[in-house]
């Protein structure tokens, strides 16, 4: 009984161990980015393992005003409205779907749905045709469109979900008192599928923050490119001027770091929900 | 009520999301398909019906394609044990007793990585990969091993090597936290019971929490196949398919056909493969999650 505790107690602490060990090869990766942009470009290349002598915050004041600013209006306005087009079309797909009476109802749905089995991957080259003979391409749109499309199928499928468990009979006093089908939408569905709209924000937020392939393909312009692109200019554009690149990275990466802390719960209800890797 | 048949209402509501889906989604699929059996260039009207021959060209160039398929095909082999597999079994561990006040610490921090966008993460990792400045091999060095100088990125037996570590390290965590909500929803009275009917801690894992997550370790297994198949950003950022092409694979292939070589037939041959893979992932999923029922 002894020797058998005392076995379990070293698994424990191995266990343990495991985690701190896994933790750190996580966390120290991250802090060097924090740490190495606050070093001086000689001190970068000489004590990588070093604290810098004097933080040199400047260096995010530089990343921003030389490099993120400019593409950080982008990816919010382009992360904006993807998330406000994707939120609306989906609610208003899933209240047709869960609350009204048609024949091609589940063709509909399944219609929506299938679109969780093409990966944008597969629609690279003809979206960027497509885009083309819309002039769109090289436009703000030409990553809303994109962004907005492939979240309505998973988008639909939370918020539908959602609206199923709900019960109707709010919504049906509000006809029987003459309100029309707009009013009971916006006034009373979704206030009330607020929690899972968060879920779904959310999420739609991160992938289009946070993507890449179309951001490289359909936007040439400077003026239109998102964060993730212009990281990878910025590497050209600073030289080895590491340091701020660093300062670059790690602004960026903190945005969805904080939404995170903060939104936690809603994060991870929609994350598994659908189990639905971006 | 009459209301909810009202045709007028349902066209209005359905439009947005039927239309966008059929002209992004649906209509370029298709074109892919269609555009697959051409031979054309990105800014010339021209395009020659070639029927197969894009893909006879892939396939033909035996020493690349067998190149792609291996490299994409250890993403999925490694992702599956490292993200499927050690995840659950992580979640497992953070779900006993002694670990319960650690939990959310360990949680959150294994999860940061994900939320990272993926540009960030390999450019960091090219720092910690770089053989003068990186800190993998000063380490390695500062632990005795003075001579050791791998080129990690630049040497071709390593880099595809190098970009799947990065995926683990990233998403680990991920497929963790699902993981573990999935194994909080088990009745807890089941792990009380076999713990006092004296089953160790593996053996409860093994005869409760594996069957028990059955469905959800499938879904995960599922899912990070889909994304082995078309991974693409770690791979453009960190090697760009290179050196020559020994971390190709399906998307950086697709990418450099179109966007570099301007033959966007090849390109769409490449679509076509990756679509087939992954709508056999995808459609799987669907199944195993019954996301199709009510």
């Amino acid at each position: 009984m002894f020797a058998k505790k005392i076995g379990s107690n070293a698994w424990k602490v191995f266990i343990f161990l495991l985690f701190a060990v896994y933790a750190f090869a996580i966390i120290y990766p991250l802090s060097w980015m924090i740490i190495s942009s606050l070093k001086t470009n000689t001190e970068f290349f000489t004590s990588p393992w070093g604290l810098p002598a004097q933080p040199q915050w400047h260096h995010y004041y530089e990343a921003v005003k030389y490099g993120v600013a400019a593409y950080f209006f982008n990816s919010v306005f382009i992360t904006l409205a993807s998330v406000l087009f994707s939120v609306l079309f989906s609610s208003m797909a899933s209240y047709i779907i869960t609350r009204f009476d048609f024949k091609l109802k589940n063709a509909a749905f399944l219609f929506i749905l299938g679109g969780l089995m093409i990966s944008p991957e597969v629609t690279l080259v003809s979206l960027f045709k497509l885009e083309q003979s819309l002039h769109v391409y090289n436009t703000h749109w030409a990553l809303i469109i994109p962004y907005t499309v492939f979240r309505i199928p998973f988008t639909t499928f939370l918020i539908r979900s959602y609206m199923l468990s709900l019960p109707k009979a709010v919504e049906e006093s509000a006809y029987i008192d003459g309100c029309s089908t707009f009013k009971v939408f916006s006034r009373i569905v979704m206030p009330i599928c607020k929690p899972i709209i968060a879920s779904a924000a959310l999420l739609t937020a991160m992938t289009s923050w946070n993507e890449f392939m179309f951001a490289l393909v359909f936007v040439e312009s400077e003026k239109y490119k998102t964060i993730p692109i212009g990281l990878m200019n910025l590497k050209g554009q600073f030289g080895t001027n590491y340091p701020r690149l660093m300062a670059a990275l790690v602004v960026s990466a903190s945005v969805m770091i904080i939404l995170f802390l903060c939104f936690q719960k809603q994060f991870v209800r929609g994350l598994t929900a659908g189990s639905v890797k971006g | 009520m009459k209301v909810y048949r009202d045709k007028r209402i349902i066209i209005l509501y359905l439009f947005p999301a039927i239309a966008l889906m059929a002209l992004f989604v649906y209509y370029p699929l298709v074109q892919s398909i269609v555009f697959s059996l051409f031979k054309w260039a990105s800014f010339s009207p021209e395009k020659q019906w070639v029927g197969f021959y894009n893909y006879h060209l892939i396939v033909s160039d035996t020493a690349t394609f067998f190149t792609i398929l291996r490299n994409n095909f250890f993403y999925a082999v490694v992702s599956t044990i490292f993200q499927a597999g050690l995840g659950l079994v992580f979640a497992a561990c953070l779900e006993e007793k002694f670990m319960r006040g650690t939990q959310p610490f360990f949680r959150t921090v294994l999860f940061i990585p994900s939320l990272i966008a993926m540009t960030v993460i390999a450019m960091l990792w090219q720092f910690m990969y770089d053989p003068n400045i990186g800190m993998i091999n000063q380490a390695i060095q500062a632990l005795g091993f003075k001579d050791f100088n791998a080129q990690w990125l630049g040497d071709s037996n390593l880099s595809i090597w190098c970009c799947i570590i990065v995926s683990q390290w990233q998403y680990i965590g991920y497929c963790m936290m699902l993981d573990l909500v999935g194994i909080q929803k088990i009745d807890g009275e089941l792990f009380e019971a076999a713990t006092i009917d004296g089953a160790t801690r593996p053996q409860v894992f093994r005869y409760i929490t594996l069957p028990l997550m059955k469905e959800s370790i499938l879904v995960t297994t599922v899912v990070t196949i889909l994304g082995s198949v078309k991974v693409f950003t770690e791979v453009y950022v960190m090697t760009a398919g290179g050196p020559g092409r020994s971390s190709e694979v399906l998307a950086t292939a697709m990418y450099r056909a179109a966007f570099k070589n301007d033959e966007m037939g090849v390109a769409c041959a490449y679509a076509i493969m990756i679509f087939v893979l992954t709508f056999i992932c995808a459609a799987l999923q669907l199944k195993l999650s019954h996301t199709g029922e009510e």
